[in-house]
């Protein structure tokens, strides 16, 4: 591990914290939106799912935008973490971004196609139910460590495929179903905001056990994360974790139980940062666990800067006009109502 | 069956690139139409502006997602497939790619969301100012891709600390040698590329007689913007052609398939055709104009450049598909100028609407600044070869190290894959344009030739076009 200090150690650590913020948002934002896409195939009509279309419809692109932040952030402040993860990654990492591709496309075909609408609509919960699982294979693939030899990826394209990543997979297809449902109970009316609100607590517990899982399951089969969970004094400070969990998934209940709107939503957004936070626990400082640093994968300190002056600047004013376009399309969208 | 990992690797990238690049080829040019559009309908308080502008804004959409979804996949590409690649150049190519998301994806698609489903949400002028941020997103995302990729092709403002590349001075890798031609050549090839679509849809409707009204503001818009870029594109070519040659002989000599000069050559011809032959190092069947080449390339009647044997074998690209690309680009900007200059000329005649000989063959004339913009690119890349990065780094050491069999199989789920959203895409559009602009007069209105009668006209539209609603 790299011991030094001025800017060579703390760039790679404002470069990593800059990457966790930029995975989270896309994590939060495309979540709902590939969760509104899993519970597509459940909606009663026609009416329900143009609905539920509607509801994402002016978001969705920006929202995906997040995650060429997060490939792109990787390649320009890790170059060489990226250069490791994405061939080990590599068929997970294709096909997720084959399955958005058909629901990216399916959002616009779907509207214009007529006879034809029902295959774009399985496209469309096809390519997002796929794209998350495909999300959580590489979140699985990426905490169980990636073999390297000589700064380069030294294993074969399966390794990937394992019991605990196909785990993982399907915890991120519940955990973005559930995120979808609240989304839904705050920005529909009528019969799809009562499904949803149904739907949101049946998914609850079910994501809660997932949790639970990849939480008792990384320390079990990794030794390196269960030292840094269960030693004193980590243990203290990292004991309220799972515990905020627990008490926030109690609200959430409760706040879908007595028919709040908004809270729900927001409920959810910080189980998923909880839940964040205890895989950043386990991982950091790792970049490509269990081996490479952010430190030894960090870019060269002139591209760092250089490209921190810029995210310095712009970060606020991309935030500042997400929040006005997000205030814009504001309320719920009612049955029948469309913005085409 | 063994396959060879770089090969596919490349074809892989070639595919995904090419199908890529045909998307923001038309939607940089047709998201400053749009704005123009709707600036003309503040401007002027003309409905048809706004009309075409909405119209259009609904095959933007289509082919803005084809954008999106398939540039997403380059952005990974570079690691997946090209790992050596990013860890040799990351330093610098990283930053460029990521100040393109900071400053134009999120600026895009952010203002696109208002774009597309803001018409009846938000006041006009915040509809046309989102316009008119997502034409210069487009833009800006052309700015820094040209710069990364012109870098590739033309290094500066780097230095070399083991093996891998480090920013000296960023001023120097973005504004490289050959990226403000670079730059000039493509933002003009987008807008003569949206232009000509414009020009077909229009000549489509003028022909037919449906939306005349429309069909005739569009072909006006498109033809002027075409007498006047396509011949500047051909100087700017030509200028980012010396530039070449100065940083790239090599990638001169294949597109001209220029051997070598022969003892006492006083000028080099400029080969019309010719088949030429890697392995007798010669071209078959060649028809060439002598000093031509040289009035061209050099803007001299004698001087010579270098011909591809003064390059070692390991160092030369292929010759064929420079040779030929080029001259269907060459080929098509000519016909580009003529068909422009034709069309403004039958105009001032006052016979363009008129002239059936015109109007029939340019409804079907939209993909050629497509097939133009896709042949110049084949032109560049594969006349930069045997490099990805010209000088530091050769394409076949730039491959992750991933097992063939693994890029085979992607490599054939993304033909089955955009080939389906392609053919889609095709459809869905050529479907919008049929159903043509919403509230237009399907016939010129007797006694009132420039007026729509939106609300009279539109149900029988709706009734004689969609029958079974």
């Amino acid at each position: 591990m790299f011991v030094g200090s001025g800017m060579e150690w703390y760039l790679p650590v404002i470069w990593s914290l800059l990457l966790a913020v930029a995975i989270a948002m896309y994590v939060v934002l495309d979540g709902f939106d590939l969760g509104m896409g899993i519970l597509f195939p459940f909606a009663a009509s026609d009416v329900e799912k143009d609905q539920m279309m509607s509801s994402v419809a002016p978001f969705w692109d920006g929202n995906e935008t997040w995650l060429v932040l997060g490939g792109g952030g990787l390649l320009v402040a890790f170059p060489l973490a990226y250069s490791i993860v994405m061939p080990a990654l590599y068929l997970p990492v294709i096909f997720m971004l084959l399955a958005l591709v058909f629901r990216g496309v399916a959002f616009e075909f779907r509207h214009v196609a007529d006879t034809s609408r029902f295959l774009w609509n399985i496209a469309f919960a096809g390519g997002s139910t796929l794209a998350a699982f495909f999300q959580g294979v590489l979140l699985g693939g990426f905490v169980q460590g990636i073999k390297v030899e000589n700064n380069a990826f030294a294993g074969g394209p399966l390794d990937w495929l394992t019991p605990f990543a196909l785990v993982c997979g399907v915890a991120v297809v519940a955990g973005y179903a559930l995120i979808g449902s609240v989304w839904l109970v705050m920005k529909t009316e009528g019969a799809a905001a009562i499904r949803s609100r149904a739907r949101a607590k049946m998914l609850l517990p079910v994501v809660l056990v997932f949790m639970a899982i990849i939480s008792l399951w990384t320390p079990l089969a990794f030794p390196r994360i269960a030292e840094r969970w269960f030693t004193t004094p980590n243990l203290f400070y990292l004991a309220p974790v799972p515990l905020l969990t627990l008490a926030l998934s109690y609200y959430v209940w409760r706040w879908l139980e007595k028919g709040h709107d908004n809270l729900p939503f927001f409920g959810v957004i910080g189980l998923f940062l909880l839940g964040y936070l205890g895989i950043g626990v386990s991982i950091f400082p790792y970049l490509v666990p269990p081996t490479l640093t952010v430190w030894e994968t960090a870019a060269a300190p002139a591209s760092q800067v250089f490209m921190l002056i810029g995210t310095i600047f712009m970060l606020p004013v991309i935030l500042g006009y997400i929040a006005f376009v997000y205030w814009l399309f504001r309320g719920k969208v009612r049955e029948g109502e469309g913005y085409h | 069956m063994e396959f060879d990992p770089a090969m596919l690797a490349r074809i892989q990238f070639a595919f995904t690139v090419s199908f890529h690049i045909i998307f923001p080829s038309f939607t940089i040019g047709l998201a400053a139409y749009i704005a123009t559009l709707e600036l003309l309908w503040i401007g002027t308080g003309h409905e048809r502006y706004h009309r075409i502008a909405r119209f259009l804004t609904k095959i933007f959409a289509v082919s803005f997602a084809m954008g999106v979804v398939s540039g997403i996949v380059l952005s990974y590409q570079f690691g997946t497939n090209w790992s050596h690649f990013s860890r040799v150049v990351g330093n610098v190519i990283g930053p460029l790619i990521g100040y393109e998301v900071l400053t134009a994806f999120f600026l895009e698609a952010t203002f696109l969301g208002i774009m597309l489903f803001g018409w009846n949400r938000v006041p006009r002028g915040l509809h046309v100012f989102s316009c008119v941020m997502v034409a210069l997103g487009t833009t800006l995302s052309a700015f820094w891709i040209l710069s990364a990729n012109s870098w590739m092709q033309t290094p500066a403002g780097h230095e070399i600390i083991d093996g891998v590349a480090h920013p000296v001075d960023w001023l120097a890798v973005i504004f490289n040698p050959s990226f403000p031609y670079r730059l000039a050549h493509m933002v003009t090839a987008c807008y003569l590329t949206t232009a000509f679509v414009v020009l077909a849809v229009g000549a489509r409707y003028v022909y037919s007689g449906r939306y005349p009204e429309d069909g005739r503001t569009m072909m006006r818009m498109a033809l002027g913007l075409i007498a006047i870029l396509a011949p500047l594109q051909a100087f700017i070519g030509d200028a980012h052609g010396l530039n070449t040659l100065k940083h790239q002989p090599a990638k001169i000599a294949a597109i001209e398939a220029h051997w070598e000069n022969e003892p006492g050559a006083t000028g080099v011809p400029l080969v019309l055709f010719a088949l030429p032959n890697d392995e007798t190092e010669r071209n078959d069947y060649q028809i060439a104009i002598p000093h031509l080449g040289s009035l061209i390339l050099t803007h001299s009647w004698t001087d010579t450049i270098k011909g591809l044997k003064e390059f070692p074998r390991a160092d030369r690209p292929p010759v064929a598909v420079p040779f030929f690309a080029f001259r269907v680009m060459v080929g098509l900007g000519i016909l580009m100028i003529l068909v422009g200059w034709l069309g403004v000329f039958l105009l001032w005649r006052r016979r363009l609407f008129e002239t059936d000989w015109y109007l029939a063959p340019l409804q079907h004339i939209w993909p050629i600044g497509f097939v133009t913009i896709l042949s110049g690119w084949f032109v560049t890349e594969v006349g930069r070869q045997p490099w990805v990065a010209y000088g530091i780094l050769r394409t076949a050491d730039a491959i992750s190290p991933v097992d063939g069999w693994a890029v085979a199989t992607t490599l054939a789920l993304f033909v089955f894959v955009y080939g389906i959203v392609f053919s889609g895409g095709i459809y869905y559009i050529n479907r919008l344009i049929a159903k043509g602009p919403e509230g237009a007069a399907v016939e010129p209105p007797v006694g009132v030739p420039t007026r729509p009668l939106a609300s009279a006209h539109k149900a029988t539209r709706a009734a004689i076009n969609n029958p079974g609603e």
